[in-house]
């Protein structure tokens, strides 16, 4: 028996939401990189869910260019945390305020 | 004739940043030869993308689009970060921050928006605006012992990549609808699609992506404080290429639905970005003390008037945009220039009073920032004043004749602080005491903004006649 779509999309559809809040409540910033790193998963997800629904192969194929902006993205903004951690020995996103909002 | 032939601007592009990568690890005196490498590859590609303006094609499985409007899109990022790298090379030396690093992320990031114009796919949109914003982030950092440009490119980040997520999931939506990624094919079956909930929802959200990245209101917060915190000559390309590349992504990816389909689904919400962001950036800039802070919430305010282009949806709207963004670019980056050269080390004279009675201590200097003030604020015959007028032309051929008074009153409003400063330096006298560094590269790119500012106010007509050409 296969999994019908809507699975896959609620699913992915609540992956997303749970970055959203992720984002926008939590004040770490590894943390909150990680709920953008969901965001961009459950993107994925409903790609391949689409991709395997229709038989068509674009989605796939997004998908591999997501992942590799993903982990391009992972790998500057690692660092940029990590030159901020040197400066200012926190990456709490409340303390890091000389700037105003 | 073979495809490759129509994407030379972008081939001499990725060959540049090759080449300099090679010349970054093996020349000891890469300071010295990185920048006016790059500045002729930046001209190479400008002017052979100029060169080939008129071979209109789609090429790669329509993946890319090359000539026409692209081209002079990506004719204007290369010369406007031409100009941006002829700016870094003092301020580097001032701040005592060189990376070899700088002047190829400054390509990649050209490269970028290029893709961006020329995109013919969700996919390339997606690339370029990563390639772009990736390279951004880093830039917004370079100065990596300084807290300030830590924290603005941390912002810029977490905010940015929060904006990704939306457009990404937004094309997974419009994949998932249509059933296929090609933007030619999203033209051609808009009606069919648009009144499907899924495939709304998806455009909606590729427009909050986009929105982020031209910085217009509800998605503006990131802003002043990145300007404020990055390196003034990459807040120069952040404000202009970042914006006017996120623009042509836009245009190419709903601008041609809006002007085919009769019902312009979009306009409401476009109309009400623009208004909020005109009079918010025009109302909140005059509280600012700082000026690179002014100059991000007066970004935001023109982010506003480009944005009634879209609204209108015709195709005088259209091409007032990409006229408005090349005004636009040469404007922003002379006043990002100047501000450049009167920074002294460790971020000071950067309030507004600095520039009190700057016109006895450097004359030219003044003269140069009055004119593009006059231009920023929209007075003929500059040319912000054409940009604006085309742009006010658009929305009341497409009869929101409210939307072309809110942006006369908004603009009524930005001209008292851009105004303000022109007094500063002309009636007050100096309050503190400091010398400003002579920069004869800087110079020489703020004269060359400034020319075009006043070619594009002389004579508008054959530039807009050449873009609405290619955008009919």
């Amino acid at each position: 028996m296969t999994i019908p779509i809507e699975y896959y999309l609620i699913l992915s559809g609540f992956m997303f939401l749970t970055g959203v809040v992720g984002v926008l409540t939590r004040r770490n910033a590894i943390v909150v990189f990680m709920s953008i790193e969901l965001m961009l998963n459950s993107a994925d997800l409903t790609f391949v869910a689409f991709s395997s629904y229709l038989g068509n192969s674009i989605g796939q194929v997004f998908v591999f260019f997501v992942m590799t902006v993903a982990a391009a993205e992972a790998a500057v903004g690692l660092a940029i945390i990590i030159a901020v951690f040197r400066n200012k020995k926190t990456v709490n996103i409340d303390e890091i305020n000389i700037l105003k909002w | 004739m073979n495809e490759f032939y129509y994407i030379i601007p972008f081939i001499i592009l990725a060959a540049g940043i090759l080449i300099s990568l090679v010349i970054e690890m093996y020349f000891t005196s890469s300071e010295k030869i990185l920048p006016w490498f790059s500045i002729l590859t930046f001209l190479a590609s400008g002017f052979s993308a100029l060169f080939l303006v008129n071979n209109v094609k789609v090429v790669f499985e329509n993946m890319l689009m090359s000539g026409g409007n692209v081209n002079f899109f990506i004719f204007i990022f290369n010369l406007g970060a031409a100009l941006v790298t002829l700016l870094s090379i003092d301020y580097i030396k001032k701040y005592h921050t060189y990376y070899g690093e700088y002047y190829i992320l400054l390509m990649s990031s050209v490269l970028g928006m290029s893709l961006m114009a020329g995109a013919k796919d969700l996919i390339v949109i997606f690339m370029g605006l990563e390639i772009m914003s990736v390279c951004f982030y880093a830039l917004a950092g370079i100065n990596r012992n300084k807290l300030k440009a830590n924290e603005a490119s941390l912002k810029y980040f977490l905010l940015g990549s929060f904006a990704t997520g939306f457009l990404v999931y937004g094309m997974a939506l419009v994949y998932g609808s249509m059933q296929n990624t090609s933007l030619e094919y999203l033209f051609l079956n808009f009606t069919k699609f648009n009144t499907n909930i899924l495939f709304l929802a998806g455009l909606l959200f590729i427009l909050f992506g986009l929105s982020f990245k031209i910085a217009a209101f509800p998605f503006h917060m990131w802003v002043p404080d990145v300007y404020q915190g990055s390196a003034t000559t990459v807040s120069a390309l952040m404000s202009t290429g970042g914006k006017a590349a996120a623009f042509s992504a836009i245009i190419v990816s709903f601008a041609s639905v809006l002007t085919v389909v009769n019902t312009n689904v979009f306009a409401p919400y476009f109309g009400a970005i623009a208004v909020f962001s005109m009079l918010f950036g025009s109302i909140v800039a005059i509280a600012q003390t700082d000026i690179k802070r002014m100059m991000a919430y007066s970004s935001i305010a023109h982010a506003g008037y480009m944005t009634i282009g879209l609204a209108s949806g015709n195709s005088y709207g259209v091409s007032g945009i990409i006229f408005y963004l090349a005004a636009y670019t040469f404007m922003n980056i002379g006043a990002f220039g100047i501000i450049s050269i009167v920074e002294g080390k460790n971020d000071t004279n950067l309030t507004i009073k600095s520039y009190a009675g700057l016109a006895n201590k450097k004359p030219i200097l003044a003269g140069l920032l009055a004119i593009i003030m006059f231009s920023l604020a929209g007075l003929p015959p500059f040319a912000g004043f054409f940009g604006k007028y085309y742009i006010f032309i658009a929305a009341v051929k497409a009869k929101l004749t409210w939307l072309a008074i809110v942006g006369v009153i908004s603009s009524a409003i930005s001209v008292y602080f851009y105004i303000r400063i022109i007094v500063l330096m002309y009636f007050k006298e100096s309050e503190e005491d400091f010398v400003i560094e002579n920069s004869n590269t800087g110079l020489l790119s703020v004269i060359i903004a400034v020319l075009f500012v006043i070619l594009l106010g002389i004579a508008p007509n054959s530039v807009i006649n050449l873009i609405s050409y290619f955008a009919k």
